[in-house]
């Protein structure tokens, strides 16, 4: 359990149902006791503190919560975190290796794919599932793969150049 | 030893990879949503689903009885507490918590402050409100009718919707070139309501101590200082006593300018339970409550030459307010800069009529990526200038260039009294003409034509006033716009800057250092640099109207200035010599007989602190504040092509050619990206973002499913352009760019579909102008309006 839901009022114990839930967050098994109601993007951020999922519109249009549920990519604002109970869950803290970034994460650095870096988490979830389908995209279906990702800063010519740079990174590797 | 080379130390003009990202591409950004404090509390905002009704009662008992509720405000707690009318930036009043009416469809009626947020919403659902409901006025004719219902009846000397008439210009001059025009071009033109809408929503966490008086307030605030002044005044706190933290902040556009009731209910809240409050706003309280934009009706005329000649400009303008007039803006200016207007044309005489109306809408009038309404002006302006190129059979590059401000003309006094004092206009018109192939692209249109395929194309070009003060003309609620900046330079030679502005995504922790390596030669990955807590950074007045560079940019400049003169004198001191002798190349200072002999910057910090001269105060630090002496006016041309489908009114873009006058670049990269962003709201206005209300006063366009924001499907590729025109008075020569693209950019799309419709009779779509509008007027041959109400349902 985590703080946020730990102190619960008098009261308020009894009439909440709760269910106990597991899930591999970026590799590691992790357990929660949570509200069936609580969304799996609230479950990241406030219960295991993992800040980098964003929530930016309540209606599954924006996709800054965007993470990786058994590899493909879902909007965790949109599920509850009961439905990612038993799954595979990848945040954007599990992109970078313990001593080097994710070439999608250098590419949007290089490419400068990202200015107030608030959409950036989701965009570059959505670009790993893209390049792990497609490893070599054109520029039409990386447009394509990220049009339910939005971004106000940015008008996404610099994040297409970054997951090319990225996909051109990874062939090279 | 030489000088370094600038661009290997991170210096002005290199494309430096920006510091922020290293944070932001780990997902270890530090949002306001991301702080946990402590023992924190959350808020939920109950709002008004009428826009205009009377509260006749509010039941909260429901609501403070469910577990887990700590505190339910209404407006009645806030009047309690005299803090249920809060002043707005442009001296009128906004609730905070509605007592008498609702004015406005999501206004705040209540807050619940629960221990998680969930609770807080449920209870919110509780509150029962018995509403009167009273009828709605959704434009300003309806608010300007005889017999309108009144929509500031809490205001004493009210007796209308009118919140002011205001005029500038030459009304007389203006008369006498309209009467010697050979022929007068009007137009009607609404620029729609928009919605700035970053991708993380407002929000704050307000921390009160008891025991130590301390209110400290995390907050998505572009304007740090200027909030703290305002929780000064209206909370009646001692200032000293308030620390606002702006962290990092996930977009702001204008939308996180003004204070918001979300924000001083959350502080009353931490004030009464000693407790953290944290409110986040959700998307829809977002866009039906929070900083709106534009919204203005204008009456346009051009008085003409034959020849070509503008002789003078007539300009109406009618801008809808919402229910309270709260625009973040110089005092001294009602409808914002609007009067800055043709200032890229040399025109004699000019006259602006400005009315603002209250209507039960959302208030605001955000400068949404826009120094106070110039983006209003610059679409007006261009949409004018096209009309009056078709009403002349004029080429509308020509009719462009012939009415230009000359290069040699400089400094000009605009129609409307601006001083503009640098710009290359025909230059930057050209470049564009010729990156789009101006006349290959004309004969195309006309061979596509023959074939029953409408191809258009539109130019918008303008210069626009960024980087408010000067101090003699702007100030918000009084306090005078200069900006500020603070070095301190440590004695191993690596630095701390600190600046009154605060960066939302435009990269000043990169840029900023890029400003001290070309002063100083020091790395600028030796510079760190920090904005946005007010009891660490120098007072500013915060990052909005694209003035980060021009104002607390050449304060950074002018403080490293004030370093390198103190540090020239322990140079003097180090080698020996006097003062006179010593000269300055990047990063070192040496004798001017003996080049070779000399000192670095970091040899100097380090003697600031173990080795200065005989009296003099050690240590290396300084702080700046500086007051520009005018606006910069940098210049752009935007040239977009589109092919419109006559059959469904769809229309693509198929080239779009941008061209900026800037100033000097500080990081083009930077600078390019800055533009692409602007480029793309431009589209969106021009396009697709629309928020728009029915009957009822029924906000649509209250979530991202109705209110579209564009993807990177939609969004046209750019082909980015530039000529460098110095600013004469900054100090590195830069000018303002953050918001040109989409100030100037709205009207090259309108332009370019107008430009394909050129024949039909059509004068002008609205924007945004969706498809439908299109076929619209291509069925019936008559401009489409896109003013509200909307017709929705069976109605």
């Amino acid at each position: 359990m985590t703080s946020l839901f730990q102190e619960v009022s008098p009261g308020a114990a009894a009439e909440t149902p709760t269910r106990q839930i597991t899930v591999t967050i970026n590799g590691e098994r992790r357990s929660a006791v949570v509200e069936p109601r609580l969304l799996l993007a609230h479950l990241l951020r406030q219960g295991f503190h993992l800040t980098g999922t964003h929530t930016g519109c309540d209606t599954s249009n924006c996709g800054a919560c965007t993470v990786l549920l058994d590899g493909t990519p879902v909007k965790s604002c949109t599920l509850f975190a009961v439905q990612a109970d038993g799954h595979d869950v990848m945040t954007v803290e599990g992109l970078a290796g313990p001593s080097e970034l994710h070439a999608i994460q250098e590419g949007f650095k290089e490419e400068h794919g990202l200015q107030c870096g608030f959409c950036t988490p989701g965009m570059m979830m959505a670009s790993k599932a893209l390049l792990d389908e497609n490893p070599n995209p054109t520029e039409d279906e990386i447009r394509w793969a990220l049009s339910g990702n939005l971004c106000r800063c940015t008008g996404y010519q610099n994040i297409v150049k970054a997951v090319m740079w990225a996909a051109k990174k990874l062939e090279d590797q | 030893m030489t000088a370094v080379d600038e661009i290997k130390i991170g210096g002005m003009g290199a494309s430096r990879r920006r510091v922020e990202d290293n944070r932001f591409i780990r997902g270890k950004g530090n949002y306001v949503d991301d702080i946990v404090l402590p023992g924190m509390l959350h808020m939920e905002i109950l709002r008004s689903p009428l826009a205009h009704a009377r509260i006749k009662s509010i039941d909260a008992s429901k609501a403070w009885a469910m577990p887990g509720v700590r505190l339910v405000l209404t407006g009645e707690t806030m009047a309690a507490r005299n803090l249920a009318w809060m002043p707005t930036l442009s001296y009128d009043t906004q609730a905070v918590l509605a007592t008498d009416k609702v004015r406005f469809q999501g206004q705040e009626v209540a807050c619940v402050i629960a221990d998680d947020p969930y609770i807080a919403k449920d209870a919110c659902e509780a509150i029962v409100v018995d509403y009167e409901p009273l009828p709605a006025i959704v434009n300003p004719s309806q608010s300007l009718a005889e017999g309108a219902p009144l929509i500031r009846d809490d205001k004493e000397n009210q007796p209308d919707n009118v919140v002011y008439d205001w005029e500038v210009g030459d009304r007389e001059g203006t008369d006498r070139a309209f009467a010697q025009a050979d022929l007068v071009s009007k137009i009607e033109l609404h620029y729609p309501r928009s919605h700035p809408s970053p991708i993380e929503c407002c929000g704050s966490i307000a921390d009160f101590n008891r025991s130590t008086s301390k209110l400290t307030v995390y907050l998505t605030t572009q304007a740090p200082h200027i909030i703290r002044a305002a929780v000064a005044l209206v909370a009646e706190l001692p200032e000293q006593m308030i620390r606002i933290i702006s962290p990092d902040i996930g977009g702001g556009f204008g939308n996180k300018v003004p204070v918001y009731p979300g924000y001083v209910a959350s502080i009353l809240a931490s004030i009464l339970l000693e407790r953290p409050v944290k409110w986040i706003e959700d998307r829809t309280g977002n866009l039906i409550s929070t900083g709106f934009a534009r919204d203005i009706y204008l009456q346009g005329e051009l008085a003409l030459r034959n020849d070509g000649r503008i002789l003078g400009v007539r300009m109406k303008a009618t801008a809808d307010h919402g229910a309270f007039f709260s625009d973040a803006q110089p005092s001294k200016f009602k409808i914002g800069l609007m009067h800055s207007a043709f200032a890229c044309y040399d025109i004699p005489y000019a006259h602006l009529e400005a009315r603002g109306v209250y209507t039960n809408k959302a208030p605001g009038g955000v400068a949404y990526r826009c120094s106070f309404r110039v983006t209003e002006a610059m679409f007006f302006q261009e949409r004018m200038v096209q009309a009056a190129a078709d009403d002349l059979g004029m080429d509308q590059a020509e009719f462009r260039r012939v009415n230009f401000v000359r290069d040699d003309d400089f400094p000009h006094r605009t129609p409307y009294g601006f001083l503009t004092d640098s710009g290359q206009y025909g230059k930057c018109l050209d470049v564009g003409l010729e990156a789009i192939g101006y006349q290959d692209f004309l004969k195309e249109k006309e061979e596509a034509a023959k074939r029953g395929r409408l191809l258009g194309i539109g130019i918008s070009t303008m210069t626009e006033p960024l980087g408010a003060g000067n101090s003699r003309e702007y100030d918000i609620l009084g306090i005078k716009m200069f900006d500020s900046a603070e070095l301190k330079i440590h004695m191993t030679g690596k630095a701390l800057l600190r600046t009154g502005a605060k960066s939302q995504g435009q990269g000043h922790e990169t840029t900023w250092a890029q400003i001290v390596a070309h002063e100083l030669g020091l790395p600028a990955e030796d510079i760190l640099v920090e904005e946005g807590d007010t009891d660490t950074a120098p007072f500013g007045m915060g990052t909005y109207a694209s003035r980060s560079t021009p104002v607390a940019g050449a304060a950074v400049a002018m403080v490293s200035r004030k370093i390198r003169a103190k540090a020239r004198k322990i140079a003097a001191h180090l080698l020996e010599i006097s003062e006179e002798d010593v000269e300055w190349e990047l990063g070192r200072f040496y004798v001017r007989s003996q080049p070779d002999r000399g000192v670095t910057i970091q040899e100097c910090a380090m003697a600031a602190y173990s080795n200065m001269p005989d009296g003099m105060e050690p240590g290396l630090e300084n702080v700046a504040y500086y007051d520009p002496p005018n606006l910069t006016w940098p210049f752009a041309c935007y040239i977009v092509t589109v092919e419109v489908d006559p059959e469904t009114g769809v229309w693509d873009v198929l080239r779009l050619v941008a061209v900026d006058d800037c100033g000097v670049r500080i990081n083009p990269m930077i600078v390019e990206g800055q533009i692409m962003g602007g480029l793309t709201e431009a589209y969106a206005m021009a396009n697709m973002q629309f928020i728009t209300f029915d009957e009822q006063g029924n906000c649509i366009g209250s979530n991202f499913t109705d209110y579209l924001l564009p993807t990177a499907w939609e969004t046209p590729g750019f082909e980015l352009h530039e000529v460098v025109t110095p600013c004469p008075h900054h100090p590195i020569g830069a000018k303002g760019i953050g918001e040109c693209a989409a100030v100037g950019g709205p009207a090259a799309f309108v332009n370019a579909v107008m430009d394909a419709l050129k024949g039909t009779g059509v004068r002008n779509i609205d924007m945004p102008v969706f498809p439908d509008r299109v076929y619209q007027a291509l069925q019936t041959g008559q401009d489409v309006s896109g003013a509200p109400p909307v017709r929705t349902g069976d109605a």
